[in-house]
Order: structure tokens, then sequence, then C-alpha cells
């Protein structure tokens, strides 16, 4: 270390606490960076959602010829687990992101600043909204290409970045809730493949009236995914559909509460700190 | 209990009583005392899993105190825990940055986080990166550091909002000499110019030694000696002569007249060793006694105690061997245990 003129103290600073929303630019700025810079995080966020469109955009296109199918593109009706698919890597993404920081020590070092804990939880889900956002652009960019109709015009593509964010904020609180509560990644991943059971026994691949086992189409009725489904399912292959965006954004917001009062919850019991 | 007075108590620290039990483990700390002076180096000594990183957390208010309690700069460390934090700067056990940020970065984070105006936290950030040298390496990730680095940037942001108290868990460990003494050097003018007051945990005896003021031996959450790193040496303290004869066969000789100078210690091979019943006095008695034996010496040391000897005394064990027992028993992680 350099020797040189004695600068360290900075009497008059202690106690000079930071409101809120400072706390949540400076957390959110560094959750965005994080996020920017492991461009490897994207990689099985976009891949696997994007590789099992291909496959059921050609292995269950006969689906279409179902008397009452909703659509004749596959491709089109199939986005809306894609996008869905999206939000599921993001909660394992905010989840093993702070597991990491409980693991490392750099949850013990916001600790001891005069942090916030609801500044900590909206600064993380900063990046998961940037993970979202880039996630959804792709999805999109690449099933246009691929010949997928987007009924709702260039404002329906506003209101499906407002979904995919929204549905990705409240996916990603979830699995705040799961890494602050666990303190440890391979617990978030081990979680995630449960969250995969939502995905599937979901309206995903079919739509519900078309469901032919009682007891499925009853589980995809009660699971909330579909509802999310539906509604970016909606945009691609209806337009504007009132009922199936009020239920998707009202579903998301359920999600998101839950998520919320969850990852408070553990944050409580993970700051110890008096 | 001593109380610290007026001013002074606001840069100090006192521990009374203080206990953590956890749940499903031991009593890790059990009801220490301890009392810190203002811009003092205390040095607090102990193998792993005696209990030194769980005082850490208590003090610094990351973890809360089974009983007794403590004030930290003058404030309680149960009751008013952001106070605690306003006062003091934190280095724990493992570095904890985040390898996607640089230094800089880091430095504004944590400012920010403190309530530092921007332009007053990048003109304190970049000095304080200066200062301990990573002025070259501040817009590199830290992923790309070096152990000494990162501890030296943990060090910077502990500074960074000017906290008049600091802990320091275990900060050299796993650094090479080189990093280790610019530390050291970093920490002692902290405390010389700057009155910050530190407080040191370690297992290394030599760190104990050369950087505190006072050190506290803790071993199985009990505190076992406290003191200067010279009067703990004094209290238990005579030296221990180690001589070699420069004819092999003079080697009996040499020991039986040792011997009457004091208790016969363990010694390297073709020498020996006594532990001199008066302390140095005794050291020209020795070499006149030799000299009318007429045994010639080829080698005469003297050996000051050390503070492992210190721990030997407090506990039958050196601590060296204590370490390597708390690591065979997996009782490195003195935080892992469930809270009471």
């Amino acid at each position: 270390m350099s020797a040189g003129t004695a600068v360290l103290r900075a009497p008059g600073f202690a106690g000079a606490h930071t409101g809120m929303l400072t706390q949540i630019g400076y957390l959110a700025r560094r959750s965005i960076t994080r996020t920017v810079r492991q461009p490897i995080l994207f990689v099985p966020s976009l891949v696997f959602p994007l590789f099992l469109l291909a496959v059921n955009a050609s292995g269950l296109s006969a689906a279409t010829s179902l008397p009452d199918f909703p659509t004749d593109s596959y491709l089109s009706f199939a986005l809306g687990l894609t996008f869905m698919q999206g939000a599921l890597f993001a909660t394992m993404g905010a989840g093993q992101s702070i597991a990491g920081d409980i693991q490392h020590g750099f949850f013990n070092r916001l600790q001891l600043t005069p942090l916030r804990g609801q500044a900590l939880i909206a600064g993380q889900l900063a990046g998961v909204m940037i993970q979202g956002l880039v996630q959804g652009v792709a999805y999109l960019v690449v099933a246009l290409a691929f010949g997928a109709h987007f009924e709702a015009g260039p404002a329906g593509v506003l209101v499906l970045f407002a979904l995919s964010a929204l549905v990705g904020l409240a996916f990603g609180s979830l699995g705040l809730a799961i890494g602050l509560r666990t303190g440890n990644g391979e617990s978030v991943q081990g979680v995630f493949p449960l969250m995969f059971v939502l995905l599937f026994l979901s309206s995903g691949a079919l739509p519900r009236d078309l469901i032919a086992a009682d007891w499925f189409q009853a589980v995809a009725t009660i699971n909330p995914v579909s509802y999310l489904i539906e509604g970016f399912r909606s945009l691609f292959i209806t337009g504007w559909d009132g009922e199936a965006l009020g239920l998707a954004f009202v579903v998301a917001l359920g999600v998101l509460v839950f998520g919320m009062w969850a990852a408070t919850s553990a944050l409580r019991g993970r700051m110890e700190r008096t | 209990m001593t109380e610290i007075n007026g001013s002074e108590a606001d840069n100090g620290i006192e521990v009374e009583g203080l206990v953590k039990q956890f749940k499903n483990g031991p009593r890790a700390v059990d009801g220490i005392e301890i009392i810190v002076a203002p811009g003092e180096i205390y040095g607090f000594l102990g193998p792993n899993g005696a209990g030194k990183s769980t005082t850490v957390h208590m003090l610094t208010t990351l973890l809360p105190p089974t009983a007794g309690t403590a004030r930290v700069g003058g404030y309680d460390i149960v009751t008013q825990g952001p106070d605690v934090r306003d006062e003091i700067g934190v280095a724990l056990q493992e570095a904890a940055l985040d390898q996607y940020l640089t230094a800089r970065e880091h430095m504004r984070l944590q400012a920010g986080m403190h309530g530092i105006p921007k332009a007053e936290a990048l003109r304190r950030g970049d000095e304080l990166i200066a200062r301990v040298g990573l002025s070259d390496a501040a817009d590199r990730k830290v992923g790309s550091y070096s152990g000494g680095m990162r501890r030296r940037l943990d060090l910077a942001l502990a500074l960074v909002h000017g906290p008049r108290i600091l802990f320091l868990d275990e900060p050299t460990t796993g650094l090479d000499v080189q990093s280790r003494t610019a530390l050291w050097d970093e920490v002692a003018r902290l405390s010389a110019e700057e009155g910050v007051t530190v407080f040191l945990t370690t297992q290394y005896l030599e760190e104990a030694d050369s950087l505190a003021d006072r050190v506290g031996i803790i071993d199985t959450g009990k505190i076992v000696a406290e003191g200067t790193p010279d009067s703990l040496k004094e209290e238990i303290g005579r030296p221990t002569v180690e001589a070699a004869p420069l004819e092999e066969g003079d080697l009996e000789r040499m020991r039986s007249v040792l011997s009457r100078f004091g208790s016969l210690e363990r010694a390297d091979r073709g020498h020996v060793a006594v532990r001199l019943d008066e302390g140095s006095a005794d050291l020209a008695d020795v070499v006149r006694a030799l000299d009318s034996e007429s045994i010639n010496v080829q080698d005469l040391e003297i050996h000051a105690p050390t503070l492992d000897d210190v721990f030997l005394a407090k506990t039958g064990r050196r601590l060296e061997g204590a370490a390597k027992e708390a690591d065979e028993a997996g009782d490195t992680g003195e935080l892992e245990a469930v809270p009471a």
C-alpha cells in the first residue's frame, strides 16, 4: 500500500442515510451491471424456450386441425408458453443471485450499510426485468422471423413487454423469496423443476376447452400459469382480448403481491441484524 | 467492568457478559468481557472455531447475542444497531466482493449506500483505491483480482464512510507475506495517525504479537488470557535457553549443568534446552557454569516466550494444534449453526 497523506477519515457522513429510491437506484444499477456482464445467463433462458418452441411448432402443428382450435399457426399459439418459460428462468436467476450474495458474504456487506430491505428486493429485481426484456425481444424477433402472427399490432408489442416485465417481476420475486429462505444456489436450482410442473400442467400446449382429460382440464383451469400464457397468447392470435389480458395482468399482480410478501418475510428472517 | 468515560467512550468497545448459544450447536461465545480503548489495536487471537467470528458478528450487529451486551462507539449493539453500523467499518473473514463489478463500482455502491454525495463518493473512492495501491486495477472486474488485492479493496470499502472503529476478521488469512505486511502497515497507520480503533481477529501469533496493542486469547468461547503481548508472555514467562556443545560427547554433561538452572524442555538434536527458573538473569550464570565445567559451546540461544506458550499455559494445547483439532472436527464455520 502506498504511503500518502491521511485521507481516510470522512467525518460528517455517519448517519447521512440515503432514501429508499436512491438505494434502489444503486442496487438496481449493480443488478443490471451484473446481469449484462454475464451473457452466459441469457443462453439457457433463450435457447431452451426457443428450442421447445421449435419442437412444439413442428411436432404439434396438426393440433391446429382440431375443431375450434383458435388459430391456424401453432407457432403463434405456442409463443405464450415460450414467454412463460422465460419468466421461470427469471425466477431461477433472481433466486441464485441473492443466494450467491448470501453465500459469498455480499449480503452481509450490504447489511452493514443503512440498507432498507425493500430497496434490496426492488434493486435485485431490476436485473431480472432487464433479463426479461432482452428475452422478450429475442422471442418476438425469432418468432416473427419464422412466420408467427402478431395480431395486436405495434401497440400490442408494448403490452406484450409490459406483461412480460410484470410476469418476470412476479416470478423473480418468488425466486428471491426462495433464495432468501434457503441462502443456497443449489436449493434454488432444486425448486426449478417444480416450477416447470406448473408450466406443463397448464393450457400451454392446448386451449383449455380442447384438453380431453377431465383431470388435466381441471388442473389447467385452477393453475394460474394458464391465465398468464393465455394473456401472452391472445396478443399473438386474437389481437385485443380484454378478458384474457385482464386476467393475465390480475394473476401476474397477484403472484407479484404474493412473491413480494414471501420475499419480504424471508428477508426479515434472513436479516438478523439488530 | 471498567467504564470508558466521556468522549473516549465514543471510540471504544465495551463488551459485557456476551453469550451466543446456537440452537443446534455449541455455546460459541460464553460470557466474554472485553474493553478496547479508543485508538487501540485489539488482537483477538484463537484457533478456528474458538468464537472469534461469532463475536465479531455480534459486535457488528449482524447477529443478536443470546445474552449480555456490548457498546460499540458508545452505542448498544442490541438496541442501537443502526447507530453502531454508522460508526464501524467491517471487513469480514471472506472478502465479500462482487466479481462482476470493478473496484471503482464497488466504491460507488458502498459510498452511495452510506449516503455520501456522488461527487464526494467519487473523490473518496479514488483516494482510498490509491491508498491501497489499486489505482491501476480500479476499472478491472474484481473477478480477476488476486487474494491480496481483494483484501485491500475490502479494507478500502470498510473505510469509505470514515468509520472510527474498524473490525477486521482474519484479514490476512491466505495472503502472501508481502500483502500481509502491507495490510499490517496500513492498519497500524490508521490507528496511529487517525485514531481509528481496530478490533482484529487472527489465528496468527505473529500478527497479534506485532500489530496488537493488547491481545485477548479466546478458546472454546471463553477468554483465557488478556493483556499486552509482552505482559502475557511475562506472565507465564520464563525464557528458554538452548545450547549445543562443540563436542558431541559433552551433551550429557551440558544437560547436567543446564538442569541446575531450570526444567529441561524438548530441544533439537544435539541441543539441550532449559526453561530458566530465574528468567534472563540466569543467563550469565549459565555461561559461567558451562565455562567452569570446560564445556566448549558451539551454539547458545535464548528464546523469549511466545503467545503460543501463553496459549499452551492457559489451555494445555498449542494454538497450532488447537486449530488443527478444530479443522478435523469440521468446526471452522462458527456461524453455520442455527441461532437459538
